[in-house]
Formats: C-alpha cells, sequence, structure tokens
C-alpha cells in the first residue's frame, strides 16, 4: 500500500487529495493520512515540487552541470565536501558519480557570468577540489519524468466500441 | 435508378443497424466533450514498441509476410502464452496473426458455422458477434448475464440454451462493456457443461492481460479438456496499447486455424508487415510496460467505482478490461436517454449499455482509460446530473 501512494505521489500531475488516494488504493482516508505522514516523518517523501518551465516565463535562468574531480578525505570519503557544496542554494542537484568524475553539480545562476564565478569563487578553490568542468544546459526537453514540449491532445475518438 | 436494396444481400441488411448510431454522430461532432466513452487505451504504444517499427520500415522491411504471419511473431506469440498461462500451441500450424482481434472473430464464425447454427453469446458483450453470425447465416442466441451474478456466465444458463443446433459458444470475458471476469473455477463448470459434446468455443480474451485481482487470467484452453474445441482470440491492441497497428491473433486446433489461414489468405493477404515487426517486440521485451499501465488502471478502477457508488448508483465492482457498468436505473430513464441528456446539459460522453444487447438496458459504459484529472471533472459533472434527476 505505502509503495502505491508513492507511486500515485510521485506520478500525479495535480495535488491528489487523501480521499482521491484512498479510493485509487482501496483504503480510507484516515489510513492514508497516517501512511504519509510517516513517510514524511522518515524523510522518504522528501518534498513536494511543482515542475516550471522557466523558458516560459520572463525571467532569465541558466543550468549549468558541473563534473568536480575531488580527492576524498581520509575518514569521511565524499561526503564532508559534498555536504560543503550542497549547502549553497545555488546548488540545485548533487550526485556523487562512478565513472570519470567524482562529483556532478547541477546549478542554476542567472547568467553563464553568474554561474561561471560561482565555479571559479567557490567550487574551485575548495580543498580537496581537483578539477572543474562545466557544460550549459541549453534547452530541456524532459525532467523528472516530465516533457517540457508537449502539447499533444487526446486525438481519440469520442466514442469506440 | 438502381434499387440499392435490391442490390444489398438479405443478410446485411438483415443486421439491425446500431439504433445508437445518431447518439455517436452528435457526439462525434461536439465540442470540448469531456468523454468516457472509448474503447482503448489512453497510452500511447511504449516508445520500444514503436521504434522496432520504424525500424522494420527503415529496414524496408515493406514486404507482405507468410499468410499466417511472420513465423517469428507466431513463435513470440506461442512463447508468450506457454510462460504466462502454461498452454503450449505450435507456431507452425496453431497459430494465425489477424488484422486485430476482430478479424479472428469473424473468420472462426465463419469457419464453423453452416446456416441455421446457433451460436450462444452472453450479453451485455462486444457488438461483433451477432453480426459475424447473421453474416455465416448463422442464428445468435444472446444468454443475459445479470449484475448480481457478477456478469459471469452461468453453467446452468448455459446448459438451458444449448439445443441440438448449438454449434458455438462465445467466451468473451474479461468482458467488455461490464468488466466482469469468469475465474477458473467459474469456466470449470462451463467445461463440465461442454464435456461430451461437439460445441466449439470462441473464447475473446483480449482483455487477458487487465486483470485486477490475484488470480490473474485463465484462458480457457488451460482447462482440462478444452483445448480440443477452443479457438483463443487475443491481441496487441489493449494489453500493449497498440489499438491503431490493427493486430490481434487466433491459437486453436490445427485443422480450424488452418481454415481460418485459408480465409484470411484471401480475404487479407497478410496482416501488416510493420505491425508485426514491432509486436515481436512487444512480446519480448514490454512485461514491464503492461504492468505499469495494469496498475494504472487498477487506481484508475477504483476510483471511479467510488465515484458512481458515492453517487448512489449501484455500481459492479469490474476486475477486468478498462470499463465501469453503472446500473442507472434508479433515475427513471432508458441508457440512451440519460446518455442524451448527459451529453447534451453536461458535455459528458458515455456508452448506452444497450449498445452491448438488449440486458444491457440501464446501464452505461465508462470507460477509465483517461487520465485521473479527466475522470474526476467527468464524475463531478455527472454527480450534477445525477442530483438533478433523481427521484
Amino acid at each position: 500500500m505505502t509503495n502505491d501512494i508513492l507511486d500515485i505521489l510521485e506520478k500525479s500531475d495535480k495535488h491528489l487529495s487523501n480521499e482521491q488516494i484512498a479510493q485509487m488504493i482501496g483504503s480510507t482516508e484516515d489510513e492514508v493520512a497516517k501512511i504519509i505522514k510517516g513517510l514524511e516523518k522518515s524523510n522518504t517523501i522528501v518534498g513536494y515540487k511543482t515542475m516550471i518551465n522557466w523558458e516560459k516565463t520572463d525571467k532569465e535562468l541558466v543550468t549549468s552541470i558541473i563534473e568536480l574531480k575531488i580527492s576524498p578525505q581520509r575518514g569521511e570519503g565524499f561526503d564532508k565536501v559534498a555536504e560543503k557544496i550542497y549547502k549553497y542554494s545555488q546548488v540545485k542537484s548533487l550526485f556523487l558519480m562512478s565513472g570519470s568524475y567524482d562529483l556532478c553539480v547541477i546549478i542554476e545562476g542567472q547568467s553563464m557570468k553568474d554561474v561561471a564565478l560561482f565555479v571559479a569563487s567557490k567550487l574551485a578553490p575548495m580543498d580537496n577540489v581537483l578539477s572543474t568542468a562545466t557544460s550549459f544546459v541549453l534547452k530541456k526537453y524532459k525532467e523528472d519524468g516530465m516533457v517540457f514540449y508537449n502539447n499533444e491532445e487526446d486525438s481519440r475518438q469520442v466514442i469506440t466500441l | 435508378m438502381i434499387n440499392y436494396e435490391k442490390i444489398l444481400t438479405d443478410k446485411i441488411q438483415q443486421i439491425p443497424p446500431s439504433g445508437i448510431r445518431k447518439f455517436f454522430d452528435v457526439a462525434a461532432t461536439m465540442k470540448d466533450v469531456i468523454s468516457l466513452g472509448v474503447g482503448e487505451p489512453d497510452f500511447v504504444t511504449p516508445w520500444a514498441i514503436r521504434e522496432a517499427g520504424i525500424y522494420s520500415l527503415e529496414k524496408g522491411r515493406t514486404y507482405y509476410t507468410a499468410n499466417a504471419g511472420l513465423l517469428e511473431l507466431r513463435e513470440e506469440i506461442c512463447n508468450y502464452t506457454g510462460r504466462k498461462y502454461g498452454v503450449e500451441y505450435d507456431a507452425r500450424t496453431e497459430a494465425l496473426v489477424t488484422v486485430g482481434g476482430s478479424e479472428a472473430i469473424d473468420l472462426m464464425i465463419r469457419c464453423v458455422i453452416n446456416s441455421g447454427d446457433e451460436v450462444l453469446v452472453p450479453e451485455p458483450s462486444f457488438v461483433c458477434y451477432k453480426p459475424c453470425t447473421y453474416m455465416a447465416g448463422g442464428v445468435p442466441v444472446p444468454i443475459e448475464t445479470k449484475e448480481e451474478d457478477n456478469f459471469r456466465l452461468l453453467p446452468e444458463q448455459l446448459r438451458e440454451h444449448i439445443t441440438d443446433k448449438t454449434k458455438l459458444l462465445i467466451l468473451p470475458f474479461p468482458n467488455n462493456p461490464t468488466g466482469g471476469v469468469m475465474s477458473r473455477k467459474d469456466l470449470e463448470a462451463i467445461a463440465e457443461v461442454l464435456r461430451g459434446t461437439d460445441i466449439m468455443v470462441l473464447s475473446d480474451e483480449i482483455y487477458g492481460e487487465l486483470r485486477y485481482d490475484s488470480e490473474g487470467h485463465t484462458p480457457f484452453s488451460a482447462i482440462d479438456g478444452m483445448r480440443e474445441r477452443t479457438v483463443v482470440v487475443n491481441g496487441f491492441s489493449k494489453t500493449f496499447a497498440m489499438t491503431g497497428w490493427r493486430l490481434g491473433y487466433a491459437l486453436g486446433p490445427a485443422p480450424i486455424i488452418k481454415a481460418m489461414t485459408k480465409l484470411h489468405q484471401y480475404g487479407i493477404m497478410s496482416s501488416p508487415t510493420t505491425s508485426q515487426f514491432a509486436a515481436i517486440e512487444a512480446l519480448r521485451s514490454c512485461d514491464k510496460d503492461v504492468e505499469n499501465m495494469c496498475r494504472e488502471y487498477n487506481y484508475r478502477r477504483r476510483y471511479i467505482v467510488d465515484g458512481f457508488r458515492s453517487m448512489g448508483l449501484s455500481c459492479f465492482e469490474p476486475l477486468g478490461a478498462f470499463y465501469v457498468f453503472p446500473c442507472i436505473k434508479s433515475l427513471g430513464m432508458t441508457s440512451e436517454e440519460f446518455a442524451e441528456k448527459l451529453l447534451q446539459e453536461e458535455k459528458v460522453a458515455v456508452v448506452p449499455g444497450n449498445a452491448f444487447g438488449e440486458s444491457g438496458e440501464g446501464f452505461i459504459r465508462c470507460s477509465y482509460a483517461y487520465s485521473v484529472e479527466n475522470i474526476e471533472e467527468a464524475l463531478t459533472r455527472i454527480a450534477r446530473f445525477v442530483e438533478r434527476y433523481k427521484k
């Protein structure tokens, strides 16, 4: 039941009430509320977000992906460095990677200069950071399972048997 | 001046025109209609399948295939049926790839029905069994399945309708429009009635993969002794969201499949090649997609059943397909009146239950192959409508 709730919450495009979720999984509103509360408490549900295509607004926003190579700290591995990085509000996502680099940092800034400055003044000089490689996102097609440019309407017939 | 009534055959004229055609035409032209009226998935065919179709075109595979379908596809179909249900078929002699499940239904009926033979058709059910029977010269004999029996076909009902002319039984489960299913036990009971007779069975299992109870689907041919009398019809439309690809198949005893292939060869030649290549991919790699779609339908199924019940309507809990079949008798309208008024007043399209046989009168078919938001809006409007006419 817990997995069903998570599945529904993750995939639904709009906010569903606990009552609606309860109907969908054959449970009660109270039970669903209790489970969701538990999931929030345990940080299984980390948060609720709205997906926005900022390109449709007049807000200037630049997203970049920065590949960092790090020398891990004794006894701490990568976690300590990672913590120092994700505390910056500009850092949207941070992943520890396998492969040719260690940390993948996704940054949002107002301009390329903004982002470049952040890398040059904050990330690059950090102890343990061996190198940085910055790439800018030119266009978002799909993020977190949501397609950004999808205007397809339901083209099915109104009635078919 | 040609008198077309004299040109057209007696048989085609004998087929009663669909009484609700007018309603459908109105619904099709109305703007801003919220529809719960379709009989197909809202999912797009999984990309892996579409890609396989595109690839086959890139490779220039634009030729006819063998009449019975690509052997590779038939083998995959037989593997799938063996792996999922434990029923083994020989790809070379016991499988035929058709243009949708409906072609397979037409072929089977035409291959076994002589003039005057009776065909038992549980109703409410899909609309093609009767016309196909008429065209083959047979006599359709409806058997009314009832809400209180969970829209199942009961063995005693079957026994009552069997005469010495009975040639074929249609088993349309999971059922469109009711969503009713037959458990293995129910099928065993039907098999018990058929044992010792020569009655053949056309088991239309197009919704077989869309089951929401833990038991899951059992093909009728899996029941002891039924394989020799059963043609199982299935297809890709509902399971893999491939309606537009027009691809189905029939599995059955070699002599019947051989005859059906003969007819298919003259009428169709071979099923669409691109679709066949895509279907191979569907059977090989899309179990997970089917599972996800099924889970999604299940959420909506519970949601919509709950929605109708909270309006005070009696709504049978469907365990298969993607339809609910709520009863609207308490409003004192016919199915058609309900559907027409609902369309005019609230702009919601549903299908009157009598489209699926007389026994569907008093019910409406609503599909839940729509997004939750769409269903939510439709339910709000229907609830308003029901409230207005409640007695």
